[in-house]
């Protein structure tokens, strides 16, 4: 603990910089995921192409990613933006696939009831089928920013910030402590991220629990 | 085509330093780790799922490692037992258990229940139901926990050049050092090849290895599918 006490202002800087690395590409890919997903649903052939396609970019390991991206993207190699690309990519990947099954599983009696009550496509997608694909979508959104926030550490690797450094600084100067506390925090982390969307979750689908009370 | 220079020069593939020298031992490693991480997890995972007992565990345990970070874990144990072989080794066992083990269990425990009843009928017993009857009907989720194990090892395994093991890592971490950016794209391209092409394979050999019987069925439910609405309770289980 001793070493934990004598750095808290490190700590904390590196938990600020964590957040800031892992959080927005979480909302970023999710942004993204819903018209990719949306499009991925409409067609046989536009879902065969986005799900492959995602499943191929969640193949590539994340340290790899970290280094192809610059080279794609024509970023500077070490630039940190390529760390928070990288994690948009595999959120979108992940949650392209969970968009198109969320919306596929909305039921056709609800879609023609609200089509009958006059909701044209646009409105009927984000004032129905959108938010009744809420909790399935959720649940692929508190695994990608578990995710994310995990691999965040390995940027550290090639040098980038966040909690990872303190992996790379207590391996080289030999402070179990560092290790050891860097792993905690990272797993408090995403413990409370998950636990938050999973508040934020219930407080979008109220629905669900009047539909539990009334049983 | 700079991004591919380093990859088409002849000179990065040969000797003890080359690409495929490194190939070979990111693929030893990561055939190592694979191997015992099967002889674990296989036969625990459909042993909790034959009977049931500490299920709750395993699902946990497989949450839980997506949050754990891999490059914590490493470094960790390379610094208690040192460099070598040995650390990074348990650490990519640790890590490619819980998804083989999950898979196993989840694949024995969703056997349809009138299935395993008929064997049971039929005379066969419990080891037989389990050799026979469960584990061939759990081969496509045991092969997936296989597939996403292999992608983890593949992965960690990059990293683990970090702490002096060799394997592809080794050019990204080689290559930063003295900013040879080219030989870090190189690398990474190699170790994404690597991953692809493995899924890919470990795909096609899922598709040897399960039951036609199976497959077809599985084809068949996932046609079903996509013609009938699902009723809505499938929206709100996710949300308990």
């Amino acid at each position: 603990m001793t070493w934990v006490l004598g750095n808290l202002e490190l700590i904390g800087d590196l938990t600020l910089e964590h957040l800031v690395f892992a959080l927005p590409p979480v909302v970023i890919g999710l942004l993204l995921a819903i018209p990719l997903g949306w499009l991925a649903n409409r067609t046989r052939t536009g879902r065969t192409i986005v799900i492959n396609l995602a499943g191929l970019l969640y193949t590539v390991p994340s340290l790899a990613l970290f280094v192809i991206l610059p080279a794609v993207l024509g970023t500077g190699i070490l630039d940190s933006i390529n760390v928070i690309i990288a994690l948009t990519v595999y959120t979108l990947a992940l949650l392209v696939r969970t968009v198109a099954d969320a919306l596929s599983a909305v039921p056709g009696t609800v879609i023609d009831s609200a089509t009958a009550m006059g909701y044209r496509p646009v409105r009927r997608f984000l004032a129905v089928e959108l938010p009744l694909s809420i909790p399935v979508v959720l649940a692929g959104v508190r695994v990608a920013a578990v995710s994310s926030i995990s691999l965040v550490t390995v940027g550290s690797v090639i040098g980038f910030g966040g909690l990872g450094k303190m992996f790379t600084d207590g391996f080289q100067r030999d402070i179990p402590q560092e290790i050891i506390a860097g792993i905690v925090l990272v797993l408090v982390i995403a413990l409370v991220v998950d636990g938050l969307l999973l508040l934020l979750g219930r407080a979008l689908t109220p629905w669900t629990k009047a539909r539990a009370g009334a049983r | 085509m700079t991004i591919f220079g380093w990859l088409f020069d002849p000179a990065n593939w040969t000797g003890p330093q080359g690409a495929p020298q490194r190939l070979v031992e990111h693929l030893g490693y990561t055939a190592l780790t694979l191997l015992i991480a099967i002889i674990i997890a296989v036969p625990l995972g459909a042993w909790i799922g034959h009977t049931g007992r500490g299920g709750f565990l395993v699902v946990g345990l497989a949450n839980g490692l997506r949050a754990l970070p891999t490059l914590g874990l490493l470094v960790l144990l390379v610094g208690a037992i040192g460099i070598g072989l040995l650390g990074p080794l348990i650490a990519l066992v640790v890590l490619a258990v819980p998804p083989i083990l999950a898979g196993t269990y989840a694949g024995v425990r969703n056997v349809d229940g009138a299935v395993v009843d008929a064997a049971k009928g039929m005379g066969m017993r419990g080891r037989d139901v389990l050799f026979q009857v469960e584990l061939p009907n759990a081969l496509p989720l045991i092969i997936g926990g296989i597939r996403s194990s292999l992608l983890q090892v593949l992965s960690t395994a990059t990293i683990a050049a970090f702490v002096a093991l060799g394997g592809l890592g080794r050019f990204i971490i080689d290559g930063l050092a003295v900013r040879d950016f080219g030989q870090m794209i190189g690398g990474s391209l190699l170790v994404a090849g690597l991953a692809i092409v493995s899924d890919l394979l470990l795909a096609g050999l899922q598709k040897l290895l399960v039951s036609p019987g199976l497959q077809a069925a599985a084809a068949q439910r996932g046609g079903k599918r996509r013609l009938r609405a699902v009723p809505d309770k499938t929206l709100t289980a996710e949300a308990a």
